[in-house]
């Protein structure tokens, strides 16, 4: 059996009073990915920041267990303290904060005049240069700049349960080959299965990341529910050929 | 001095200032120039007068500085320039040395502006002139800039300084001033007399840092005269608390394509009442202005931001631009963008702004591992770290590096 990293029971979520998640269950073993699917407004980002802890997402019933520890009410820095990290898809530009020093923070290293060569490296990696690094964090960056620049702060964190709100949307074809390698190398992929450490959640509307980032389990989310779970590559497939409803009839017969 | 110029000054003696608390002259006293000991360099300035210096800019180790002056009170107790390009030196002694700088003396600040002005030129006549002499010579341009420093070292003192600017034709001169307090003094009153002239082709850069006690009133008084293809940029910061600033420095953009840009960063903290603002008379054909200004109020302060920009011929164009963040119900920042536009053909802009810190982006910084004051701060530092344009490199990492410094106990 796999050791469970995350449990998520019978949560309920309202945001402004308004209820967006229901009767949600879901388990994340250590070292699995799962994927997480659903059409426009089912409540896919609002469980991300639910699992983040962003206050204006209010947990009315259910519990959220991270390593073990209810972390329900715990605060947002508290959560990502203990381990989680997250890729969000439209990011907020802040003025006068330059990546860099984000970086430097992340990693541990927020004292130190220079980033370090270890991070220097990962920075190339990504196709980024020192300039880049001198620029606002988010500001004026294209479509594939935000989304490596994501990527690499959580490089930078080394997170053990990293959430992907659509890590591929807006990125050219060969940007997401290389988004997927980092991503697997966040998620442990490198590795066999039983010895991965790190778990991943991983929302996308496309499904083309998925070629090249191995899942576990898809869930599809419907009207604030999780209407069916399954294996990623038949649920997709059902997607694809019948739409979301479809797939959710599909899962009612199994 | 002009018996003309002190004429008005004995009228001006009790006039109020327009902006600003009034402060009662009376309260404050007048310590004699010559009370602190003279020095051949800056870094014989006692050890702790030098590591206020440090955190306003000035180096006392003075290197890549092409100059120094530092007045301590109301004594300049030390002057040094290495450089041929430039010349730097007490008021005292400039006007012992140069008969014509009585003609640059209260043209662009006018004596019986207010009584902070009146109180400078009379008290110039009576014991002697105080501030600082700066010259750069015709088609020089000396790249590293000259320091001054104007210091209070003791309790309840009055220091008043009448500082002249001259950049000749086609030179370009840099200064960077600090102005700070002793350790031991909590309340003093400084009054800065600056009058710029920027001749033909030239420019100045003047940064200016300011780090006073808590209890310090500061009234500058400054006026900029720019000539023909002209730029005059200056940069203020002040991120510490003090009692109260009130500066409102005017620039006549008389030369044609002559450009001026002000760019303010203030921090208020704890009771300070900082009233800044900058006016700028675009009356040269093609001369330009851009004022920048980036306020942050905490605590119990009170920012008041004020711009005037005044269009009078055709052909001008100029932007006034300020950003507020509030972050205590307490405190408050007030912006007063002025735009006068007398003429056809003119070109002018501003843009206000105050608010609170964006919600989404604490957020964001906070799933980073940030705490929420951590965020806070980053993007509070972030807000105030403008970039500083019309600078040359050297002089332009030295300036992020102060900017840096002052922002820490932001």
């Amino acid at each position: 059996m796999v050791k469970l990293l995350l449990e998520i029971t019978d949560l309920a979520v309202e945001v402004n009073n308004k209820e967006i998640l229901s009767d949600v269950d879901l388990y994340i073993g250590k070292g699995e990915t799962h994927v997480l699917l659903g059409p426009n407004g089912a409540g896919k980002s609002t469980l991300f920041m639910t699992l983040l802890g962003f206050p204006k997402y209010k947990v009315t019933r259910g519990e959220i267990i991270f390593k073990s520890k209810d972390v329900t009410q715990l605060s947002t820095t508290d959560r990502v303290r203990m381990g989680m990290g997250v890729s969000f898809q439209n990011p907020p530009a802040i003025r006068g904060v330059k990546l860099g020093d984000l970086l430097k923070i992340e990693h541990g290293e927020g004292e130190e005049p220079e980033l370090s060569h270890e991070m220097m490296d990962l920075v190339t990696k990504l196709k980024f240069d020192e300039n880049f690094l001198e620029r606002d964090v988010n500001l004026g960056f294209s479509g594939g700049e935000v989304k490596r620049s994501e990527i690499l702060q959580l490089l930078a964190q080394e997170p053990d349960f990293i959430m992907f709100d659509e890590p591929d949307s807006g990125v050219d074809i060969e940007n997401v080959e290389l988004l997927a390698e980092e991503i697997n190398t966040l998620l442990d992929k490198d590795k066999k299965p039983g010895m991965r450490e790190k778990s991943g959640l991983l929302i996308t509307h496309l499904g083309y990341i998925l070629n090249f980032v191995g899942a576990d389990t898809a869930h599809v989310l419907m009207d604030g529910k999780i209407a069916c779970s399954g294996n990623p590559n038949e649920i997709i497939e059902d997607i694809r050929k019948e739409g979301f409803k479809g797939c959710v009839e599909c899962c009612g017969i199994h | 001095m002009l018996r003309d110029t002190l004429k008005k000054a004995e009228k001006a003696r009790e006039k109020k200032a327009l902006y600003g608390e009034d402060i009662d002259l009376e309260e404050f006293i007048k310590e004699e120039a010559g009370e602190h000991e003279k020095v051949t360099k800056a870094n014989e300035v006692p050890k702790k007068v030098q590591d206020t210096l440090l955190k306003v800019g000035v180096d006392p180790g003075e290197k890549e500085r092409s100059g120094t002056f530092i007045q301590v009170d109301q004594s300049g107790v030390c002057t040094t320039c290495t450089s041929e390009s430039v010349e730097i030196m007490g008021m005292n002694v400039a006007i012992d040395k140069y008969g014509w700088l009585k003609d640059y003396m209260w043209k662009a600040v006018a004596p019986d502006t207010d009584k902070y002005t009146a109180q400078t030129a009379l008290r110039e006549s009576a014991e002697g002139a105080s501030g600082y002499f700066i010259r750069s010579l015709p088609g020089s341009k000396e790249v590293f800039p000259l320091q001054a420093c104007m210091f209070i070292g003791d309790e309840k003192v009055m220091q008043t300084a009448h500082n002249i600017i001259i950049a000749e034709e086609n030179s370009e001169l840099h200064i960077i001033t600090g102005c700070a307090t002793g350790e031991d003094v909590s309340s003093a009153l400084h009054v800065g007399v600056s009058e710029f002239y920027l001749k033909k082709g030239s420019k100045i850069t003047f940064t200016m840092v300011h780090n006073w006690a808590e209890q310090v009133d500061v009234r500058p008084r400054t006026g900029v005269m720019v000539g023909d293809d002209s730029t005059y940029i200056s940069n203020y910061i002040l991120t510490s608390p003090v009692r109260s600033i009130q500066s409102y420095p005017t620039a006549y953009c008389s030369g044609e394509n002559s450009r001026v840009v002000f760019q303010s960063i203030l921090g208020g903290q704890k009771d300070s009442i900082l009233d800044m603002g900058s006016r700028v008379l675009l009356e040269g054909r093609g001369s330009s202005s851009e004022m920048v200004s980036r306020a942050v109020s905490k605590d119990q302060s009170q920012i008041f931001s004020r711009g005037h920009l005044a269009g009078r011929v055709p052909n001008v164009k100029g932007h006034l631009e300020c950003h507020g963040l509030v972050l205590s119900d307490d405190s408050m920042i007030y912006a007063v963008p002025e735009l006068e536009g007398s003429s056809t053909e003119l070109e002018m802009s501003h843009e206000a702004a105050v608010g609170k810190i964006a919600e989404e982006e604490v957020l964001y910084l906070t799933s980073r591992g940030l705490t929420e004051d951590e965020a806070a701060s980053m993007i509070v530092r972030g807000f105030l770290s403008m970039d500083i344009t019309g600078l040359p490199p050297e002089l332009a990492t030295e300036t992020k590096r102060m900017l840096d410094m002052s922002l820490k106990g932001m």
